[in-house]
């Protein structure tokens, strides 16, 4: 009996060093949120509201109403949507780009210079082409997601070694081999990296991306919040719009860890 | 005379081959009238210091380099471009570092369309020619450099190569590793009764190899000698350094480069 509890102890102690600085950064997030609220750093009206507690209060009547699932499902779906057509276009254009040094350089200037435009910059003409809704928001989505996605996978592809493609080369590779066999598969840590960025600036983008006349959705629901004055439910959605990006970036990590190859 | 009794056939043949190498609008002269010849089973050791082009001769033969002119005819026909007929080692390995080690030596049977479960019995019986059951899951960096080699070796095996090129391929390793590593190759080499031509600068290495060695000179490389190895076969590792035919070889191979200069010798002696 004594020695099970001692191990149980030791579990604790051996996960607060583990992970005690961790846990302790979120507390110490939450305390710098409540004393935030408490010295009235948002102004004196309506400090209150912007507390974490109150923010948690509103988080559990959104659960209850459904708000939450309401907005952020279409949320999930245009970054998820985005994100496919973005990866259908930019690995093959990555891979091209990497493997050829001719296109490399061909694009360079184009792809340097286009990536640095805010996706919003363009909204004036998704709007004309796609009009307002989904699909615009969805159109700028995969703009900002597919710079990261190629210019990763074009310096995954570029750094192929040459002894690889000898290799394959005496092993009878052709171009079809050499490609699916050596580029793809050398390329894949950088695709993920290249992933794991894309990810995080499309759910970045997306907020502002949603208030452009949907009617729906996290971005939407915070303009609503805002004329509802409802400033509890603002934080509230903020929240979870920090808590899904960070569970998306997990999922991303994850990815990286298990997909990725080591040397 | 030959120590080598398993055929006399010619398997491979250099014919008159020479490399210009083109730098800033200047020739360089890299390999010059290379003639070479070598027969169905046969070990033969490409000799020379550095820069004498015996590397590049044998990226020539493995059809990675193009050659500026003369053939290169294995087996009755003449070779243009890389293939899995001729199974390369190199001397970094290049094991491909997303795959296990059995997927490693599967590359070239997978190349050629084979299903999973003939490319994984082959690939095993080439890991255990090679003295490595038991690792085929293990992950390419988890295994000893003297291993990987030996994992390169199994996937140019699995092929079934006519011959087996060999680019200084126990450069790398530690001075026992390397001598274990000889050792191996000589397993390798009885079992398989497969024709190996092995590029190294180490003379003992070449001795303790060979049936022939190819004694290359610098600038331009080109052939020097070529000599044949008589020190009785099987091989062990305390018959070489210490036995007299083999310290005699040596002084051989050592005389005919005391002409070159001395900043051109760096054969390790």
């Amino acid at each position: 009996m004594a020695e099970k509890q001692e191990t149980g102890i030791g579990g604790l102690q051996a996960f607060l060093a583990d992970r005690g600085y961790y846990v302790l950064g979120v507390f110490l997030f939450l305390a710098v949120w409540q004393a935030a609220s408490t010295l009235k750093l948002f102004g004196n009206d309506f400090s209150e509201a912007f507390s974490p507690v109150a923010a948690f209060l509103a988080l559990i009547e959104m659960a209850k109403n459904g708000d939450i699932v309401h907005h952020a499902i279409p949320s999930l779906r245009r970054v998820l949507v985005s994100l496919v057509l973005a990866i259908v276009f930019a690995l093959p254009v990555g891979v091209l780009v990497g493997y050829f040094k001719s296109l490399e350089k061909l694009t360079y200037v184009p792809f340097q210079f286009m990536r640095m435009i805010s996706p919003l910059a363009w909204m004036p003409i998704a709007i004309i082409m796609f009009g307002v809704g989904d699909v615009s928001v969805t159109f700028l989505l995969w703009l900002v997601a597919i710079w990261p996605l190629i210019l990763n996978t074009v310096h995954g592809a570029g750094r192929v070694s040459p002894l690889w493609l000898n290799m394959a080369r005496t092993m009878g590779a052709g171009d079809k081999g050499i490609l699916s066999k050596i580029i793809i598969p050398a390329a894949i840590p950088d695709m993920l990296t290249g992933l794991r960025l894309a990810v995080g600036v499309s759910w970045i983008i997306l907020v502002p991306a949603e208030m452009l006349g949907v009617p729906d959705g996290l971005g939407y629901f915070i303009l609503d919040t805002r004329d509802r004055f409802r400033y509890d439910q603002l934080m509230a959605t903020i929240f979870i719009i920090g808590l899904i990006g960070y569970l998306l970036d997990s999922a991303n990590r994850w990815l990286i860890s298990r997909f990725a190859w080591k040397i | 005379m030959e120590s080598n009794d398993r055929g006399q056939k010619t398997l491979l043949e250099l014919r008159d081959v020479s490399k210009v190498f083109k730098k800033d609008g200047r020739d360089f002269p890299v390999l010059k009238g290379i003639n070479l010849s070598i027969r169905e089973g046969e070990f033969v050791s490409i000799l020379g210091p550095t820069g004498c082009g015996k590397s590049v001769t044998l990226q020539i033969v493995a059809g990675l380099i193009d050659q500026t002119t003369g053939s290169v005819v294995l087996d009755g026909k003449e070779e243009h471009g890389p293939g899995p007929h001729k199974g390369m080692v190199f001397q970094e390995y290049a094991l491909l570092p997303w795959r296990s080690v059995v997927e490693n030596v599967e590359i070239g049977l997978e190349l050629k369309g084979l299903g999973k479960k003939e490319r994984r019995k082959i690939a095993r019986e080439q890991l255990a020619t090679v003295g490595l059951e038991g690792t085929e899951n293990q992950e390419v960096h988890e295994i000893s450099v003297g291993m990987r080699q030996r994992v390169a070796i199994a996937r140019a095996l699995a092929n079934h190569p006519k011959i087996l090129l060999m680019d200084e391929p126990f450069e790398a390793l530690d001075a026992l590793t390397k001598e274990e590593m000889q050792i191996q190759i000589l397993n390798v080499w009885e079992k398989t009764g497969t024709t190996i031509l092995f590029v190294t600068h180490d003379v003992d290495e070449a001795i303790f190899l060979s049936d022939r060695i190819c004694v290359m000179d610098i600038n331009p490389g080109r052939v020097k000698k070529m000599l044949v190895d008589q020190l009785p076969r099987p091989r062990h590792e305390c018959m070489s350094r210490t036995d007299k035919e083999f310290n005699d070889m040596r002084d051989e191979i050592i005389a005919l480069y005391s002409s070159l200069k001395d900043e051109e010798l760096d054969l390790i002696i």
